[in-house]
C-alpha cells in the first residue's frame, strides 16, 4: 500500500522535451514507472525514447496539447519540468485535461501566478504536489520526480518534507535502518503551493501501508503549526520531525522562496514547539533523523 | 528585492495612487533646487528623508521636516547625505545615506496603516488596515490584533469594492473631515490600486505606513514600501534600474549574478551545500556541535563546475572563512562536478584552511576519486554528523 502513486500510474511528463524534463524522464522509466507520453507545444508528433528496468527499449509519444496525450494515452498524472514563466499554465492545462494528480517540479514560479493556480483548481478533482518540489516516489512501484530511486526501499514509513535534498538525507538514513518507506512526498520550498502537511499527513494517516510518519519542516509561514494541530486531533500513527533553520538570521530568504522569517514569525523555535506539543518527536540534529523515528516503533 | 520609497512613490503615481510631490536626489545641490522648486510651487514646508532600504529612518534621525526655506532644506540635507543612518533594520553599523528624497510637507489629520501581503495560509493577497500608522505594524499585531482588519484578494475578481468599502468604513476613515463621502471614496480608490498594483508588478510586499489622511479630507500615501517577488524577475525588465547596489550585500549579489543562493552569516565555517533544506540543516548541525556558520549556500540542484568554482571561490576568499564543509548529497546533483569545482577553485586560489568534504549521492565515486588524485588536503567524512564534527573540531585547532 501507498499513497498518491504505485505500480498503476500512468505519467505523462509535459516539457519532456526540455534538458531536465528528458533527463529525469529517462530516470523515472529507467526506475520503472509507466511514463506513457510527453507534452511540448508544437514537438507533438515526435517519438521519445527511453530505456525501462534492464535495458528494454522504451518508445513514448510526444503530444502538442495534455488533453490529447490524456487521450491518446491515458495518462492520469502529469510530471512538470516547464520553465518557471511557463509552468502555472501548464498545471493549469493538466488540471483542464484531467489529470487527478500533478506533480510539479519547477522551481521559481512567481507567487502570484501561484495565487491564481490554487484559486482555479480549487473544487476540482485533482491533487497538486509542488511546485519547486522532488516529486513523489512509492519505492519499488513508482518514482515521479527527480529523487534519486536508488536510496529508497520498500517499506512503511510515510515521509514528507518541505526540502528536496534534505528528504534524500532523512531517507537515506531510514534505509540504512533497515526502515524502508511506503511514499515519500516532496511538498515543495514555496509560500503558495499544492498538497501541505496536513493533506499529506491525512492520506498517510489512512493508509494501511503506512506506520510512521517522518516529517521536515523549515522556517517560514505557518504549515508545521497547523499541521501540528492536525495531529495533535487525528493523527493516529506516531510522528517523527526536524525543522531546518533554527540557525537561519530573520529577514533573509534561505534559497526556498518560502523559507523566511518575516515579521518574527516562522521560526525554527515555535515550530519545534508547536510540533512537540502535538506529540511529534523532534530529532535534535539532522544527522538523527532516522534514529527518532526509530525510536517510536 | 526591495527598492526605495521614491521608487515606491514614482510606481504609486503610475497607478494613480496619491502621493506628495517629491524630488529624488543625489547631492545637496540637488536637494537646495528641489526644496526651492516645492516652496515655489506652494509648498512652504518640506521634508528631507534619507532613502536607504531599512525601516526607521525618522527615529534614526534620517527625515526632518524644514520649514524655514531651500537654504535651510540644504543644511539638513548637508548632514543627512553621507550619514551613517542607524535604525534598529540596518544593525549596529548603519547603512551609509546616498540618496535623499524632497518632499512636499503634508498637513496631517490621522495616520493610518495599509499593507498588503501574500497570506500563506489563504492562498492570497491579504489587505492589512489599521488606524495605528507611523508604528510598526507587528508590534500592533502583537500587542492589539484586534485593530488590524483584513481582507482576502480573491485573484479571479481583484479587491472588490464592497471589500475596500468595508475597510474604510472600519477604519472610520471619513471621521471628522470636511466631506466624509469624497474622502471614504478616496480611501476606496487608494486600496484598489494597490490591490491591482501588488498583482500586476509582481510585489511581496506594498505597505504605505503612515496612510496620511489630512486636515482637508484627502488622502496620500505618505510612505512606500515594497519588496518584489524575485521569482517574477524575468517578466520586469525595469526591476534591473530599479535596483540599488549600495543597499545589497556585494558577496550575495555576487552570488546572485552566478545563480547562486547564498547568505552571509556571522560565523567562521564556510559551508557549500546542494539544496536549500539540506543547506539549512548543515548550518543547524554545525552551530549543534559547537561550531558557527559563515555563510548559507545552495549550489542548487543543476549546478555547473563553473557555479562550484564560483562558489568555493567565494567561500575561500572571505577572509572570515577559517574552515570549509561542503555537504552534498546528489540527487540530480553528481557528486563528480562538485569535486571539479573544487579542485578547479583551490588550484587557482590555495587552500590555507581545513576542508571537510561529504559526498553521498550520484557518480559518488567518482567524485571521491577525484578529490583523492587533487593532492589536496582533504578530509573526507562518512556522514553529515561526521563532517560537522570533524570541521568544527579542524576550524578550533586552526
Amino acid at each position: 500500500m501507498s499513497i498518491l502513486v504505485n505500480k498503476n500510474t500512468k505519467v505523462l511528463v509535459q516539457g519532456i522535451t526540455g534538458s531536465a524534463g528528458s533527463f529525469h524522464a529517462k530516470q523515472c522509466l529507467a526506475y520503472g514507472t509507466q511514463v506513457v507520453g510527453g507534452c511540448t507545444p508544437n514537438r507533438g508528433g515526435e517519438t521519445f525514447s527511453g530505456e525501462g528496468p534492464g535495458g528494454k527499449a522504451i518508445s513514448i509519444p510526444v503530444f502538442d496539447t495534455v488533453a490529447e496525450a490524456v487521450k491518446q494515452t491515458g495518462a492520469d498524472t502529469s510530471c512538470i519540468f516547464v520553465p518557471a514563466l511557463g509552468a502555472a499554465d501548464a498545471i493549469l492545462e493538466a488540471v483542464d485535461a484531467g489529470c487527478k494528480l500533478v506533480i510539479c517540479i519547477t522551481e521559481g514560479i512567481p507567487v502570484t501566478d501561484m495565487i491564481r493556480v490554487r484559486r482555479s483548481i480549487e473544487g476540482k478533482p485533482v491533487r497538486l504536489v509542488g511546485p519547486n518540489c522532488p516529486g513523489v516516489i512509492t519505492p519499488g512501484e513508482c518514482k515521479i520526480g527527480i529523487m534519486p530511486g536508488h536510496i529508497h526501499r520498500t517499506g512503511k514509513i510515510g515521509v514528507v518534507s518541505r526540502s528536496g535534498t534534505l528528504t534524500y538525507e532523512a531517507v537515506g538514513q531510514l534505509t540504512a535502518l533497515g526502515l524502508g518507506q511506503s511514499t515519500c512526498v516532496g511538498i515543495g520550498g514555496d509560500p503558495v503551493a499544492g498538497l501541505d502537511f496536513v493533506d499529506v499527513l491525512k492520506l498517510f494517516n489512512e493508509d494501511e501501508g503506512t506506520q510512521a510518519v517522518m516529517m521536515m519542516g523549515e522556517i517560514g509561514g505557518n504549515a508545521e503549526e497547523r499541521a501540528a494541530e492536525y495531529i495533535k486531533a487525528h493523527m493516529k500513527k506516531p510522528v517523527a520531525g526536524f525543522i531546518a533553520g533554527a540557525t537561519a538570521p530573520p529577514g533573509k530568504r534561505m534559497g526556498h522562496a518560502g523559507a523566511i522569517i518575516s515579521g518574527g514569525k516562522g521560526t525554527a523555535k515555535d515550530k519545534i514547539a508547536a510540533l512537540t506539543a502535538a506529540g511529534v518527536r523532534m530529532s535534535p540534529s539532522p544527522a538523527e533523523m532516522g534514529a527518532t523515528l526509530k525510536s517510536l516503533l | 528585492m526591495k527598492i526605495h520609497e521614491y521608487q515606491g512613490k514614482q510606481l504609486f503615481a503610475k497607478y494613480g495612487v496619491a502621493v506628495p510631490k517629491g524630488q529624488a536626489c543625489f547631492t545637496v545641490d540637488e536637494a537646495e533646487k528641489a526644496a526651492e522648486k516645492l516652496i515655489a510651487e506652494g509648498s512652504p514646508v518640506v521634508v528631507v528623508k534619507a532613502q536607504i532600504h531599512a525601516g526607521g529612518r525618522g527615529k534614526g534621525g534620517g527625515v526632518k521636516v524644514v520649514k524655514d526655506g531651500a537654504k535651510a532644506a540644504r543644511a539638513v540635507a548637508e548632514k543627512i547625505l553621507g550619514m551613517q543612518l542607524i535604525t534598529h533594520q540596518t544593525g549596529p553599523e548603519g547603512q551609509k545615506v546616498k540618496r535623499l528624497y524632497v518632499e512636499q510637507g503634508i498637513e496631517i489629520a490621522r495616520e493610518l496603516y495599509l499593507g498588503l501581503v501574500v497570506d500563506r495560509e489563504t492562498r492570497k493577497i491579504a489587505v492589512m488596515a489599521s488606524t495605528e500608522g507611523g508604528v510598526e505594524i507587528e508590534k500592533v499585531a502583537e500587542e492589539t490584533p484586534e485593530k488590524i482588519l483584513i481582507e482576502f484578494v480573491d485573484p479571479t475578481v481583484g479587491l472588490a469594492g464592497y471589500q475596500a468599502r468595508k475597510l474604510a468604513y472600519g477604519l472610520e476613515v471619513g471621521k471628522g473631515t470636511p466631506d466624509p463621502k469624497a474622502t471614504n471614496a478616496e480611501f476606496v480608490k487608494m486600496v484598489t490600486k494597490l490591490a491591482e498594483l501588488f498583482e500586476k508588478e509582481d510585489c511581496s510586499l506594498c505597505e504605505v505606513n503612515p496612510l496620511i489622511i489630512t486636515k482637508q479630507g484627502k488622502v496620500i500615501a505618505g510612505d512606500s514600501k515594497i519588496n518584489f517577488d524575485d521569482n517574477a524577475a524575468g517578466r520586469h525588465k525595469d526591476w534591473d534600474s530599479l535596483l540599488d547596489k549600495d543597499e545589497e550585500d556585494p558577496v550575495e549579489l555576487e552570488a546572485k549574478d552566478a545563480g547562486l543562493s547564498y547568505v552571509s552569516l556571522d560565523g567562521d565555517i564556510g559551508c557549500l551545500v546542494n539544496g536549500a533544506g539540506l543547506a539549512m540543516a548543515t548550518m543547524d548541525i554545525i552551530k549543534h556541535h559547537g561550531g558557527n556558520p559563515a555563510n548559507f549556500l545552495d549550489v542548487g540542484g543543476g549546478a555547473t563546475k563553473d557555479q562550484v568554482t564560483k562558489a568555493f571561490t567565494m567561500i575561500l576568499s572571505s577572509p572570515k572563512v577559517k574552515g570549509i564543509f561542503v555537504n552534498i548529497f546528489g540527487g540530480i546533483m553528481k557528486c563528480d562536478v562538485i569535486a571539479e569545482g573544487v579542485v578547479a577553485a583551490t588550484r587557482e586560489l590555495g587552500l590555507k584552511v581545513p576542508l571537510v568534504v561529504r559526498l553521498e549521492g550520484t557518480n559518488v565515486e567518482l567524485g571521491k576519486k577525484i578529490l583523492s588524485e587533487s593532492g589536496l588536503a582533504i578530509q573526507a567524512a562518512d556522514s553529515m554528523a561526521d563532517g560537522a564534527k570533524k570541521i568544527v573540531l579542524a576550524t578550533k585547532a586552526a
